[in-house]
């Protein structure tokens, strides 16, 4: 699911044509703005970068913005991606997010946050798996607390579990390329 | 300006910035476990790390601990004000620095961040640490010993979490070189009230102290008695 951004990627950089806008499918319909969204997959929706949207962005499948959204954005059981050009003034909700554009607002995931090298964010993030690659750039809070479970439950379970310790640091040295790489 | 361009150009910057980070030497650290044990005990607690952001970092210490973490990247701050020639200002600017409240932070990662300032910036910035940090909370720091290299090319290190027992020290450009290094009394005197509970000199030449701050005296002893 991780590598959907690569489907996206080679639409970034073109324009958006009236005929792709013309067979879209709008994730909601603010009402100064006609949306450029354009299908390019059957489960992602992409919002082209010469788009604004003020107001509140509700979906229920994938989405990859590269244009401007300011207010809110729920794609609550689904992967949302701000593209290289893609700018967002909002509070941000969704199952994954994957930054390669920039976010100004909080970012709640259910499942993970993964900010690419290039990628910004300054706001809160509230996920139980961030990644954050070298090359980004990131201010404000990072919360990995996950709901429902313990802390003291968790804390105990991974001290007497020495193959979780291992799969987190196998984890961690997973990670360790994508940063190394900058 | 595009923000395609902004990005291509920030990073080809930090590319030119950062100096072999894959091949940056790993280094024993005896403090870090001690003071991940220091908050296994606690529930979801509230970590500051003043270094640069480091994903493999958060990951680790939100996996650790289940914790929050708060990034507040300080060298970028002692750069922007040798850029801005108002190193005379650091100080005021450290006390206004923090908007945590008072006694909120569970754990504080300071790395070497004392390494790069005077004493008139280390003092303010110590006490709005003090200020932040809860009762039994406990702050983490590194001190050089050895004295800065007239001439050298300054450079901050960033604290890549290996285990808890290594640390990769990656180097990064600095604007300003690390100063005199403070002698074990002063660095005492800097955190008190804050007691050392753990104190490492490695081969390094790098001095790793674990702080930690006393718990509240309960209200009955400080009544007046008759």
């Amino acid at each position: 699911m991780w590598k959907r951004d690569e489907a996206v990627r080679p639409t970034s950089g073109q324009p958006a044509t009236p005929a792709a806008a013309a067979s879209t499918q709008p994730v909601t319909t603010p009402a100064a703005v006609q949306p450029d969204v354009r299908r390019i997959e059957r489960d992602i929706v992409n919002i082209g970068k010469s788009v604004v949207i003020k107001g509140e962005l509700n979906g229920s499948e994938d989405l990859t913005i590269e244009g401007h959204v300011e207010g809110r954005i729920e794609l609550k059981d689904h992967v949302l991606t701000i593209g290289p050009n893609g700018k967002i003034k909002a509070q941000v909700f969704a199952k994954a997010v994957i930054v390669l554009g920039e976010v100004n607002g909080n970012v709640t995931a259910s499942e993970k946050v993964d900010i690419r090298d290039g990628g910004s964010v300054d706001g809160d993030i509230i996920s139980p798996r961030v990644a954050i690659a070298e090359g980004a750039h990131f201010r404000g809070s990072v919360d990995m607390q996950r709901k429902g479970a313990q802390p003291g439950q968790q804390k105990s379970a991974s001290s007497s579990q020495p193959e979780k310790e291992k799969a987190q640091a196998a984890a961690s040295a997973s990670a360790q390329p994508q940063a190394a790489a900058h | 300006m595009a923000l395609s361009d902004l990005f291509s150009r920030r990073r080809k910057e930090h590319a030119e910035s950062e100096v072999g980070a894959s091949d940056a030497p790993v280094h024993p650290t005896k403090v870090l476990a001690r003071f991940i044990a220091g908050l296994s005990s606690r529930s979801q607690p509230v970590l500051l790390d003043l270094g640069p952001v480091v994903g493999t970092n958060v990951s680790f210490f939100g996996e650790q601990l289940g914790c929050k973490i708060i990034v507040e990247d300080l060298s970028k701050d002692i750069d922007r004000h040798v850029r801005d020639g108002s190193l005379d200002q650091l100080p005021a600017f450290l006390m206004k620095r923090f908007p945590q409240e008072s006694s909120s932070i569970d754990g504080i990662l300071c790395w070497d961040v004392f390494d790069y300032l005077d004493k008139k910036s280390a003092k303010p910035l110590a006490e709005q640490l003090i200020r932040m940090l809860r009762p039994d909370g406990v702050l983490l720091a590194f001190f050089g010993t050895a004295q800065p290299q007239p001439g050298s090319r300054p450079e901050y290190t960033r604290h890549v979490v290996v285990d808890k027992a290594k640390l990769q020290h990656r180097p990064y450009a600095a604007a300003r070189q690390k100063q005199r290094p403070l002698p074990n009394r002063d660095i005492q005197l800097l955190f008190e009230p804050l007691r050392i509970v753990e104190q490492f000199l490695l081969k390094t030449n790098l001095r790793e102290v674990l702080f930690r701050k006393p718990p509240e005296k309960p209200a009955a002893s400080v009544a007046p008695s008759a």
